[in-house]
């Protein structure tokens, strides 16, 4: 819905025709550059990944060559069959799935009944511990990690995959946004479920969860990703190839197979298109709660 | 937004409990399958690779027992290594190369090996090249068996050598140099006689040892690098690259070593035995014909050249000791170290193994042979793995000649003393009690 | 308006300590509690030694920080560091708002379209994308050269040159990363009110001036917001080093937290390592206030 250009009412009749045209054109030329660039824009956003996707169907060695091809000369599957039988991606798969799933589902809950308790429930030293929480967003989590692996030691939580799923059930960043939208809900709808004899759990049950719902569906995507993409906590603390995650393991193949370049590619495709499946199919939560989050600052 | 809440619960009450149930199972699946010992060994690069062959042959004389292998790449293998030592997660055999041992005997987690080589019929002292099993004496106790020996030597092309006038490979210093020269003048800009990798330490140690410097000084309490001997083998090693013989590049830039020494573009190449299985198996079949082994030249004669090779070493954690031995035992037998020596060209540490004809009439082994007559043991700290990071690290910065020779000594020294100030600590300390 | 069954506060405030239960005590021992010992560490010379026999630990006071601030190592990487994100930040800063000026243009449709592909590159996993651009830099085979012969300009040695590596890495970084940004941007501008480009055009105002007159500063907070957590992200670079260069060539791009794992993980300094991590954090702290201030100064 444009709004007419004020300027164009006051001017001569006579002239009308002639400068509707003119703005026209330059309102083509305008819309020509615009979808230039952002064609051009999309297209350096995407090779990569559509180089990364070609080169893994490329025959051996031909990822190496002068000049660079762009298409595979045939497309063959070996690389992808070599993965998955002798270099064991399906447990590295499995692993990424089982440990992002499982921190998405128990952080879920967790930070949003912290969330809402932050938001609606009025209890002594609320401000305060909710102050002395977001003193952590500040601090770089590596500043935990080397004491955090010695805990885990004494835990004997070293390569297991409760070692890198414990650290990330709670996250003051998931709770934050939590609280952020649990605000705007109305205090009469819980007061009134109060009265109605409810307790404080079947509140947060029945009221509050379907009503942060989106929010939920925004974190829930996000921690999702983040957990999957995950990779310098689970390098440090995963030494058994079992155990590995996809990132991990990638990094560990691209040190021993640094010159399989088609090898490389269709085990980076495989690592890839899980997240951007995930998030191509919810990227209407995921976009949304990342601009809602923002606006209200 | 039409977001129905129950749906997204309900799954959420099958998915979750089923993931648990999947992680728990997931986790206990490690354990022993059924009446089976499992033993855990861990390997790298090519030699991981290859033992999952060799295992089924144990494994069949020894039902009760089942093996997993597992692969790490060199560039990663020693800290994963520690990591699971620091995170009681090791495995029951490792193999770790022999300039590791004494770092994981200061950790207290390998068990000495002395009891069991001793009663054993099939792992024999007296066979093994003495040089060799020293290395894995720590304090007086054995705490490796060696698996495989390896030495650096000269990989080359020897079609691009005769064609500069030589049919052997030079044996001292200066007629190396004079070849190199000579195939550089009959090169491409973009060709180099020699591909040195710079982030490589045993070429720098090599070359300081041929020197006769002993890298570090009283008993490995402190650095020698600005001992002349030393000096005399680092500036042999940046002539190499001051007089343009070899490209300043890291091994990850080499985007494929096979395919330039195929093209000619290298011409020669120092690594270990391991690389004879991968020449074999991945140059093309027109330079088959072309390549040759050759022990490194020396300053007056033919040269030493590091004791190195990895050793099959038993965790002090390990539940399964007398299982894992058996497997130790196992890869030790001469057959089958010949065996393991026709998948990786990894050469064994046993004479008896030597004696066998496949080494007799192996053009590419002589010189590996002849080269083992001459190799001498790296410092025995723990700190070494650290120490040789440190050395080519300098190195770099001496070859980009971001430093001169003189700063780059001194701080080596400055940075190895530092490294080795609590094993000085902890010596003195024993000294006292 | 309370009835007679109202909820007692007490029981409220006990439900709300309930609640919060699990996230407190999973974020203070697993976060709170580390990040304290992290400088209990750091005083201390706790190193594989140690982790074998914890009797060998000294207190050694300062002598970590002393010997981090004579280090030439650990300079570098304060350096490499900093480089990264102050050439990175701004420069995806910069590209994240033109895509978005360009993507709140009112002629252009298809802008959840361009908005998706914009954006997955930010989803992607990081250590895959660096094993996909340390190829695309290869000096001979790598697409990026090719493309660079076709505009007559010589091969670069992206990632052996040392004068190369880390624009290398800011480049990738800032392919990775723009399109988060890029949507906050996007709120950002939507939220301004259509009447005050209005007023301005009527007042005579270019499509510039209404950029500088109009858009930038009601962007302000929103670009303080965008900048901070870029900084904050950047200052904390690690994977992609690891993964593309190992921290060379030369340690050219070897960062602060690369150096913290090397020390920490790989050398087992860990005394050493958690005074090299907390110097981070004061860096990471001081570079956030001085953010908010200079935007303090600007509004």
């Amino acid at each position: 819905m444009s709004r007419t250009n004020p300027r164009l009412l006051v001017v001569d009749e006579t002239k009308f025709g002639a400068s509707l045209d003119s703005a026209l054109t330059r309102r083509r030329i305008s819309q020509i550059i615009l979808y230039t660039l952002l064609i051009i824009g999309a297209l350096i956003a995407l090779m990569p990944m559509l180089w990364m996707l070609s080169a893994s169907f490329m025959p051996t060695g031909e990822a190496s060559t002068y000049p660079p091809h762009l298409i595979p000369s045939r497309i063959t599957f070996i690389h992808y069959r070599e993965l998955f039988t002798r270099l064991n991606l399906g447990r590295y798969l499995f692993n990424s799935a089982l440990i992002a799933v499982i921190v998405t589902a128990v952080s879920l809950v967790i930070n949003s009944l912290a969330g809402y308790a932050f938001a609606k429930l009025r209890f002594r030293g609320r401000d305060r511990t909710f102050r002395i929480l977001s003193l952590g967003l500040v601090l770089p989590v590596q500043v935990a990690m080397l004491p955090l692996f010695l805990l885990m030691k004494n835990l004997h939580l070293i390569n297991t995959y409760w070692g890198v799923i414990i650290p990330g059930m709670a996250s003051i960043f998931g709770i934050f946004l939590i609280r952020q939208y649990a605000l705007s809900i109305p205090d009469d709808m819980l007061d009134a479920a109060r009265i109605d004899g409810a307790s404080e759990l079947r509140i947060y049950w029945s009221v509050v969860v379907p009503g942060i719902l989106p929010i939920l569906a925004t974190l829930a995507i996000w921690t999702f990703l983040a957990t999957w993409n995950d990779f310098m906590w689970p390098l440090i603390v995963l030494s058994d190839e079992a155990h590995y995650t996809l990132p991990v393991a990638l990094a560990n193949l691209s040190g021993e197979h640094v010159m399989d370049t088609e090898l490389m590619m269709a085990g980076s495709v495989l690592t890839v298109i899980p997240v951007l499946s995930v998030f191509l199919f919810l990227q209407r939560y995921y976009i949304q709660g990342v601009m809602a989050g923002s606006v209200k600052g | 937004m039409g977001l129905d809440p129950s749906r997204p619960v309900r799954i959420s009450f099958v998915l979750v409990p089923g993931l648990l149930l999947a992680l728990a199972v997931a986790s206990c699946s490690s354990a022993s399958a059924g009446d089976k010992t499992t033993l855990r060994i861990w390997a790298m690069g090519r030699e991981g690779e290859v033992l999952s062959q060799l295992i089924p042959g144990f494994e069949k004389e020894h039902p009760d027992i089942h093996v997993e292998v597992q692969q790490i790449p060199w560039t990663a293998a020693h800290e994963k290594l520690l990591t699971a030592y620091v995170g009681d997660a090791t495995p029951d055999i490792a193999m770790l190369g022999n300039t590791w041992v004494p770092e994981f005997v200061a950790l207290n987690s390998l068990a000495p090996l002395d009891s069991f080589a001793d009663r054993s019929k099939e792992i024999r002292r007296d066979d093994f090249f003495p040089g060799i099993w020293k290395t894995n004496v720590v304090n007086g106790k054995t705490y490796g068996i060696p698996w495989y020996v390896d030495t650096r030597l000269i990989f080359y092309r020897s079609d691009i050598l005769a064609k500069a006038g030589y049919k052997e490979f030079p044996k001292t210093w200066a007629e190396w140099t004079a070849a190199m020269k000579k195939i550089k003048s009959q090169m491409t800009d973009k060709q180099f006689p020699m591909l040195m990798p710079t982030n490589e330490w045993p070429q720098p140690v090599d070359f300081a040892m041929e020197a006769g410097s002993p890298i570090l000084r009283d008993g490995g309490r402190y650095g020698a690098f600005e001992q002349p001997a030393f000096r005399k083998g680092f500036d042999f090693y940046l002539g190499f690259y001051r007089q343009g013989f070899a490209s300043p590049v890291s091994s990850s830039q080499v985007s494929n070593l096979f395919q330039e020494f195929e093209r000619g573009n290298i011409a020669m190449y120092i690594s270990g035995p391991w690389y004879i299985g991968e020449f074999k198996n991945r140059l093309d079949s027109a330079t088959q014909t072309k390549w040759m082994t050759a022990p490194m030249p020396g300053i007056n004669g033919p040269g030493v050249s590091m004791a190195g090779g990895s050793s099959l070493s038993l965790f002090a954690a390990s539940q399964h000791k007398k299982q894992a031995w058996l497997l130790m035992e196992f890869l030790s037998r001469p057959q089958v170290q010949l065996q393991f020596y026709v998948l990786t060209g990894d050469l064994p540490p046993r004479k008896a193994a030597w004696q066998d004809t496949t080494f007799a009439n192996n053009k590419y082994t002589k010189a590996f042979r002849d080269q083992l007559e001459r190799v001498v043991p790296m410092p025995q700290v723990p700190e070494w793995e650290e120490i040789a990071t440190t050395i080519f690290e300098h190195g770099e910065q001496a070859i980009r000649k971001a430093r001169t020779v003189d700063q780059t000594l001194s701080s080596l020294d400055q940075d190895v003393n530092a490294m080795l100030e609590k094993r000085r600590y902890l010596l003195a300390q024993e000294k006292k009690t | 308006m309370m009835g007679a069954r109202a909820r007692a506060p007490s029981d409220v405030g006990k439900a709300a300590w309930l609640f919060l239960a699990p996230a407190l005590v999973l974020i203070f021992v697993f976060f709170f509690l580390p990040v304290l010992a992290s400088l209990v560490l750091s005083v201390t010379d706790f190193d594989i030694y140690a982790i074998a026999k914890p009797s060998t630990t000294r207190f050694v006071g300062m002598a970590n920080y002393t010997k981090l601030f004579h280090s030439p190592e650990f300079w570098q990487a304060l350096r490499n560091t900093f480089y990264f994100a102050i050439v990175g930040g701004p420069l995806t800063i910069a590209v994240s708002l033109a895509t978005a000026l360009l993507l709140n243009a009112k002629l252009v449709r298809f802008k959840s379209f361009f908005r998706t592909i914009y954006f997955t590159p930010f989803v992607t996993t990081l250590v895959a994308v660096s094993i996909v651009w340390r190829y695309l830099y290869h000096t001979r085979y790598g697409v990026l050269n090719y493309g660079l012969a076709h505009l007559g300009i010589a091969p670069i040695d992206w990632l052996g040159n040392p004068h190369w590596a880390m624009p290398a890495i800011i480049l990738m970084s800032v392919w990775k990363n723009f399109g988060y940004n890029m949507l906050i941007f996007i709120a950002g501008l939507q939220a301004i009110p259509q009447d005050l480009y209005d007023a301005a055009e009527i007042d005579g105002a270019g499509p510039v001036r209404r950029f500088f007159a109009v858009t930038l500063p009601l962007l302000g907070p929103t670009l303080l917001f965008v900048s901070v957590i870029t900084m904050i992200g950047y200052f904390q670079l690690f994977s992609e080093p690891y993964v593309m260069t190992q921290g060379g060539p030369l340690r050219a791009t070897t960062s602060v937290v690369l150096m913290m794992y090397e020390e920490g993980f790989r050398w087992w300094r860990m005394g050493y390592a958690a005074a090299i991590a907390f110097v981070l954090f004061v860096v990471i702290l001081i570079a956030t206030l001085i953010q908010f201030r200079l935007q303090k100064e600007h509004a």
